[in-house]
């Protein structure tokens, strides 16, 4: 396992070398001279340009700046906003736990229907019922989801009237934030009515977020269920006389399962994606919505510091679930 | 005489080998609607200029927000209404069909000729370069594909081509990966093995040999990204990174239309619809295309 454990490690490395040279390159690759781009359209005085060069640290050779790029980031540098001046870890930290609850919530959505559905549909292969499995999962998995947002608030904020538009909670409600995550923070908060706003707010992002990885999930139990209920062993439960429920549930669905929770893990960079555009529609004041803001305004420092951020908590996310992968079935860890 | 025989009987194979496909293809309900489909919107892009009634970009004052023909106050001028600008909404998506079939056409152009080129070096040199290759491949994969496409944009410039460009390069390392293990498993293969002891050079083997026999899962994986291609340039347009107005783009009309949701739903309902049936049909084509070109795979 140790072995497996390192293996994995070292090949995570080169990757991640990779990822901070490929946002160091970000800012200057852009076209044009840098400073003019971030001072806008009014451009700059020449002691204004220095001071931005030397902070920025252009006048410095390349391969200085890379380092001491690497240098600042392994202690949780990554600069400061343009527009706000503010430390662009801060920025992103401060915006992190909205995305995490709405991914959360999103991912719990689409596991708590996708598995049973998915389940289902194996069992009664060839039913009604697995037809129109499929087809909503394929119909899911093909869904622009920024139109899908769009559709579900004609319906539900403009038509019914149940749901809010935008924003994470009503105006009406104010605290201080505790943990940053509005379902826990509103119960400590114990304001009548503000847990129930957080979960109204919550609730039309989360199921636009969840529906692509919903089709994903169900169609993957679907097919590793087929798989497993085709095996030797599942057959000699059956032939033991063993109820149906206790062969599909308990012998075929935990190892179905390994494939489908790898898959369910992998899903946090379709997530995250997924993050910028459900947080523009709604107004969610995540990472998703701060790097579409931070492009539009061509704060540059905090668009490179994003991206380097999101793409190592997916590096990580990933490595964890092949971690788990190795962990829960031993053949993958003796492999190589 | 021999030559002109053995090409009668390679079109013979190839033929049967046809037949043999549409066989399989046809089993699959949802694969030929989804053809069908495919094939409407094809003919609808071709010929968006005679089946139009209006300019997808001309602006009638007299009729903004035009609600569709069905409903109370709509005219059969305007088939699906108007947007605020007074557009016709049919007209523009008829056009839209242009822009979304060039993008998925050429991104996965683009994206697989580069992804198989790269993926047949480093599944058959192996060694340092396939290293190199693949390394680089995982750091793309490890970016969101929306978020690295977003930031290369941010380098380029927001326009289509553009972002048709980051597209292709969000794309580039399934392509590399597929071909990459496809490569490796056909290359120890007798057949390789014969060609190269009867000297054939590494391109000839590479292109002519091997090549030839990985392509089942390529083509699947080329309808699978032309989807995803169409999907991720109309989310662009829609943040206002992709197609600029008044380019009759259905990602960017859905964008102009936002403000509009809560009096004119027509505005978003008929650009987005277009988006997934036709993103949906291509998929339905894509998952039959699957099980036609690899029966095998059929079972699961």
């Amino acid at each position: 396992m140790l072995k497996f454990l390192f293996t994995k490690l070292a090949m995570i490395v080169p990757t991640f070398i990779g990822v901070t040279i490929a946002s160091f390159a970000f800012i200057r690759l852009l076209p044009g001279d840098p400073i003019l781009l971030m001072a806008g359209e009014r451009g700059v005085t020449p002691e204004r340009r220095a001071e931005l060069e030397r902070i920025m640290g252009f006048d410095r050779p390349l391969w200085e700046q890379y380092f001491s790029f690497l240098g600042d980031l392994l202690q949780g540098d990554l600069g400061v906003s343009i527009v706000t001046k503010a430390p662009v870890m801060e920025e992103f930290l401060g915006r992190f736990p909205a995305t995490v609850e709405l991914s959360v919530i999103a991912i719990i959505f689409a596991t708590v229907i996708g598995l049973p559905a998915g389940v289902i549909a194996a069992v009664r292969r060839g039913s009604v019922f697995d037809h129109t499995v499929m087809g909503f999962s394929l119909t899911g998995y093909s869904m622009p989801i920024f139109w899908w947002g769009l559709l579900l608030i004609i319906l539900f904020s403009g038509i019914l009237e149940w749901t809010p538009v935008s924003g994470r909670i009503s105006f009406l409600y104010f605290f201080e934030p505790v943990t940053g995550f509005m379902l826990i923070d509103t119960l400590l908060a114990d304001q009548p009515g503000a847990f129930g706003s957080a979960v109204m707010h919550l609730i039309l992002p989360a199921v636009v977020l969840g529906t692509i990885p919903l089709a994903v999930i169900a169609r993957q139990t679907r097919s590793s269920m087929l798989e497993v209920l085709g095996e030797d062993y599942v057959r000699t439960a059956r032939a033991k006389g063993l109820s149906p429920l206790r062969v599909v549930g308990v012998h075929a669905l935990r190892n179905a399962l390994i494939t489908v929770v790898t898959v369910i893990g992998l899903q946090v960079g379709v997530l995250l994606a997924g993050a910028i555009l459900t947080e523009t529609i709604f107004a969610w004041p995540g990472i998703g919505k701060w790097m579409i803001d931070s492009i539009a305004r061509r704060d540059y420092p905090s668009v490179q510091g994003g991206l380097l951020l999101i793409a190592s908590i997916v590096m990580v996310v990933n490595l964890l679930v092949d971690l788990t992968y190795g962990l829960i079935n031993p053949r993958i860890r003796h492999e190589r | 005489m021999t030559t002109a025989n053995s090409s009668s009987i390679q079109v013979g194979t190839l033929r049967h080998s046809l037949f043999e496909f549409w066989s399989y293809f046809r089993e699959n309900p949802g694969a030929v609607a989804g053809l069908y489909f495919v094939v409407l919107v094809l003919l609808s892009a071709l010929f968006a200029d005679v089946i139009a009634p209006h300019d997808p970009t001309v602006q009638d004052r007299d009729a903004l927000l035009l609600p569709p023909v069905w409903q109370e106050g709509g005219s059969w001028d305007y088939l699906l209404g108007t947007d605020a600008v007074g557009r016709d909404l049919f007209s523009r998506i008829l056009y839209g069909a242009r822009f979304s079939l060039f993008i998925g056409l050429m991104v996965v152009t683009l994206s697989m000729s580069a992804g198989v080129m790269l993926g047949l070096v480093a599944g058959y040199f192996r060694g340092r370069i396939e290293t190199a290759i693949m390394r680089l491949m995982d750091v793309i994969l490890a970016f969101p594909s929306l978020l690295l496409a977003l930031g290369l944009v941010a380098i380029l410039g927001p326009a289509l081509i553009n972002a048709m460009i980051a597209i292709a390069v969000v794309l580039l390392p399934h392509f590399v990966r597929l071909t990459r293990s496809s490569v490796m498993v056909e290359k120890d293969k007798e057949y390789v093995i014969a060609s190269r002891l009867a000297g054939a050079g590494h391109m000839r083997l590479m292109l002519n040999t091997i090549l030839p026999n990985c392509m089942a899962p390529l083509i699947v994986q080329a309808t699978l990204s032309f989807s995803t291609a169409i999907l991720d340039a109309a989310a662009l347009g829609f943040l206002g990174m992709g197609a600029q107005p008044p380019t009759p783009e259905w990602g960017s009309m859905l964008a102009e239309a936002r403000e509009f949701i809560l009096r004119a739903w027509w505005v978003v309902t008929f650009p987005g619809l277009a988006i997934l049936l036709t993103v949906l049909s291509i998929n339905l084509m894509g998952d039959g295309l699957r099980d036609a070109l690899d029966p095998k795979m059929k079972r699961s």
